[in-house]
């Protein structure tokens, strides 16, 4: 009995011991976190941060440190609610040499820097699926130009720039055949290409145009930098699948110990072709602009591209041995060090650039690659930062001498420092961190207060909503000696890289609205007296206006079934913050906004008779309700004629 | 006949000096504020002109059936100017003619045309604040919208308030000027 009860009451006793338990995933937000990311009403945040749309194909822009969403910029996918991609003055944006691509897949933006820093100007984008670079004016907001990639596919490298924004850069992940040729999958050794396309970019209209691509060989070219201060010249970009495999890359692209880091002398190779060492192709590719003075967009098609080929251009590329299907690729303030990041590797090295160029000038190479010559890992390494984490993918840098790693397999960040490559400290994020960015921390002038994790993974971090959630930033205050996380924030689509500067450089050239008076649209109204309806064939043009609170004409007669109506509305308000909308029953489309002194059209084919109200959809005003009009669509053939108006009641009883 | 004192004949160079802001200068501004307008709005009123948000006003009075505000519409922008430079070059008679008696003519003339111009401000904003459309989508039983003449009112949404610009300041020291100097002339005497 005794011996029951003993065993019973150390079974008891187990039983009541606390079981051991994993570590909890949940975050201790310590200290004055909610203090330092709380921006007052009325108060401003002191970054806008640019952030990576995804596969939503746009670019988002939040308040740094509250995390508020302050808009969505349409750039490379239609976008129903200010009517991109919809209305005629935006459609040839989307245009490709395969006709409309209304969607991409967003992954990098680059503010337009001078000497160095961020000035302010444009953002740049690119499109990963259908390769294309986008560029956004950061007066208005909008996407004024993209440009499409000949020779390409999988624009992942890209839109990285140079310090003085000569170039922006957009390199292939996914090699294909020049010339779109009909070959052989297996052929990918002999026939496969990679490119790194130099887009030049205009000084004062900012207006891109392909100077030259460099023909590579098939590899994937993940991610690149421009070298800058003494390094300025030169590019440089990470490559995996090195193995050249084209099938189960995820086995056969991870065999070799070491892929590259290709380094590009982008001065030499404006030389060459500048000598005509190039050889210009046929290529056929988009080339879509906004012009702001006729409100329109136009989409041409260039015929050919300049192909350097680094067989004809010595000392223009060489490789750098970097471990384990490099992806992060980051130079660093100074422009000395440059970080790969070997996504399989246990460790991150830091390429000296002096040491580079002494390799490159003491012929330390240990062979070539495709006859590019390949120089010795030693000769141009400064370092090895020791079990840094697990993953390693991007770096950044703060105004300090410390690097910030994101580590997508142990779910960190990681702190360490330039000069003697040691980890000082390291941050969870929730979870697996993807990009992370710094303000200003890819540029010689960072501002190392803030730092942000973009997640790829995001589980329980807030309300669950179903299966699809949303991704998760994170924001860390990284001004002290530990990082300390101050604030997860929910974001759109998902992101890849960011970009933040300071509120001061870009909020105060904003435009508030258009001059009315510089609106040169071929379908302007200028006024109420100038609204017109005319009939040309079955083509019917309407010179609307809107103002709070009615729309001109809006009673519209004598449209036939089949008709293509082209609803041109301008706003005539001239103030900040009165846009008016105009949307139309039974429209395929979507609405239009339309901001003031602008105007937009709305391509609507009726196919059905009946009466169609349209109406204002923004709400303007506290007549808003009453910004409305009525279009009469009578049968094909028939002859009601062509009658509009604005406030005209008729005085006979109505007849049909 | 008494003869002007130098520092009164000094003055009409002064009171002439004052006026002439007002061809550079405001003259008189109504400030709006309402919580859409966290900048508020202002219209800056010119001897010869109105200018400031007056568009922006003009949109928003269309709710209440107020008259939009043109330029072309006031006389007052040309006879107001007209009649100050003829004030203007009354001065330079007054300095000629070297009499106190015509300085005191001369700032009773001031006084007639400050008196008038008032008066011609505030039946301007009378009619504009009562002589509203009767098919106004917003009516309100009673309501008039009389700016303030001088000061601050509310209306609806709107808060007013109405005072002298620059130029406004000066003409009213051209005033205080004038007055004070036929107070000054009164006492001094000239010696012969």
């Amino acid at each position: 009995m005794k011996k029951i009860i003993l065993t019973l009451c150390s079974v008891a006793a187990i039983a009541s011991m606390q079981s051991c338990k994993m570590k909890s995933a949940e975050s201790a937000v310590q200290g004055d976190a909610a203090s330092k990311v709380y921006v007052a009403p009325g108060k401003y945040d002191e970054f806008y941060n640019f952030v990576s749309g995804g596969f939503s194909g746009q670019v988002t822009v939040y308040g740094l440190p509250s995390g508020r969403l302050l808009k969505v910029i349409p750039v490379f996918s239609m976008f129903p609610e200010n009517g991109y991609g919809y209305n005629e003055e935006t459609k040839p944006m989307l245009n490709t040499s395969n006709g409309s691509v209304p969607w991409d897949d967003q992954h990098h933006l680059m503010l337009s820097q001078t000497n160095g820093e961020q000035d302010g100007r444009w953002i740049f984008a690119n499109a990963n699926n259908t390769p294309r670079v986008a560029r956004i004016d950061l007066t208005t907001f909008k996407t004024m130009e993209i440009l499409q990639l000949p020779n390409s596919a999988g624009n992942h490298s890209s839109p990285f720039l140079t310090e003085n924004t000569e170039y922006v850069v957009a390199g292939t992940r996914f090699s294909v055949p020049l010339g779109e040729e009909d070959v052989p999958i297996s052929s990918f050794k002999q026939n496969f290409k990679s490119t790194a396309s130099f887009i030049s970019v205009d000084k004062t209209t900012g207006h891109m145009s392909i100077a030259f691509q460099i023909m590579l060989p098939g590899m994937n070219l993940d991610l690149s930098r421009a070298g800058k201060g003494p390094s300025h010249g030169w590019f440089f970009f990470s490559c995996y699948n090195t193995e050249q495999a084209y099938t189960l890359l995820e086995v056969n692209a991870s065999q070799k110990d070491k892929d590259f880091i290709v380094a590009v002398n982008w001065k030499k190779a404006e030389e060459y072709a500048k000598a005509g060492k190039g050889k210009k192709v046929p290529a056929e590719y988009a080339h879509n602009t906004y012009d702001e003075d006729k409100q329109i967009a136009t989409s041409t098609m260039e015929k050919e591209v300049l192909v350097l080929d680094p067989k004809d251009c010595p000392d223009m590329v060489y490789m750098i041995p970097c471990p384990k299907s490099p992806h992060g690729c980051d130079v660093n303030p100074t422009g000395e060090y440059i970080v790969g990041s070997g996504k399989l590797a246990a460790l991150i090295p830091v390429f000296s650039f002096a040491k580079i160029t002494k390799a490159i000038a003491d012929k330390q190479f240990e062979g070539d690659f495709y006859g590019i010559p390949v120089i010795k890992y030693e000769a141009a390494l400064h370092g090895e930062v020791k079990k840094p984490g697990l993953g390693p993918l991007h770096t950044e840098f703060d105004d300090h001498g410390n690097a910030y790693t994101s580590m997508f397999l142990s779910s960190e960040v990681v702190k360490w420092r330039l000069s003697d490559l040691q980890v000082v400290d390291r941050a969870p994020t929730f979870y697996s961190v993807g990009h992370l960015m710094v303000p200003g921390g890819d540029t010689k002038k960072p501002w190392g207060k803030y730092l942000v994790a973009y997640n790829k993974i995001t589980k329980d971090r807030y309300l669950p909503t179903g299966p699809e959630l949303c991704q998760s930033a994170q924001l860390f205050d990284i001004s002290g000696e530990k990082m300390q996380l101050l604030l997860d924030f929910p974001t759109i689509g998902e992101p890849h890289y960011a970009q933040a500067c300071p509120a001061s450089l870009i909020r105060d050239k904003q435009v508030k609205f258009f001059d009315i008076n510089k609106n040169h649209h071929e379908f302007v109204a200028m006024g109420e007296k100038k609204t017109n309806v005319v009939r040309n064939g079955n083509r019917v043009d309407v010179w609307m206006t809107a103002i709070r609170s009615h729309l001109t004409p809006d009673n519209i007669e004598g449209v036939y079934v089949g008709d293509e109506v082209y609803f041109h509305v301008t706003n005539l308000e001239q103030d900040w913050d009165i846009p008016h909308g105009f949307a139309i029953k039974n429209n395929p489309g979507a609405e239009l906004l339309i901001m003031p002194g602008e105007t937009v059209t709305l391509k609507y084919i009726p196919t059905r008779q009946g009466i169609y109200p349209f109406y204002c959809t923004d709400f303007c005003s506290a007549l808003h309700q009453e910004m409305s009009g009525y279009l009469r669509v009578s049968p094909k053939g028939s002859n009601v004629p062509l009658k509009f108006s604005t406030g005209v009641v008729a005085d006979t009883a109505a007849k049909k | 006949m008494k003869k002007l004192t130098l520092p009164g004949k000094i003055s009409i160079f002064i009171v002439i000096g004052c006026l002439a802001t007002l061809w550079f200068l405001p003259m008189w501004q109504i400030d709006l504020r309402a919580p859409q307008y966290p900048g508020g709005l202002s219209m800056k009123i010119w001897i010869n002109d109105v200018k400031g948000d007056v568009d922006i006003i003009n949109g928003l009075n269309h709710y209440i059936g107020m008259k939009t505000i043109h330029k072309k519409d006031f006389p007052e922008f040309i006879f107001l100017p007209t009649m100050m430079l003829i004030f203007m070059g009354l001065g330079l008679v007054v300095l000629l003619l070297n009499r106190k008696f015509v300085y005191y003519i001369w700032t009773g003339l001031f006084a007639f045309i400050g008196i008038f111009s008032f008066y011609d401000f505030y039946k301007w904003e009378y009619n504009y604040g009562h002589n509203l459309d009767p098919t106004a989508p917003i009516k309100i039983p009673d309501m008039s919208y009389t700016p303030p003449l001088v000061g601050y009112k509310k209306m609806l949404n709107f808060e007013a308030l109405s005072q002298p610009d620059i130029a406004g300041w000066f003409y009213i020291a051209a005033g205080v000027i004038l007055l004070g100097m036929c107070v000054y002339e009164g006492r001094k005497k000239v010696a012969k």
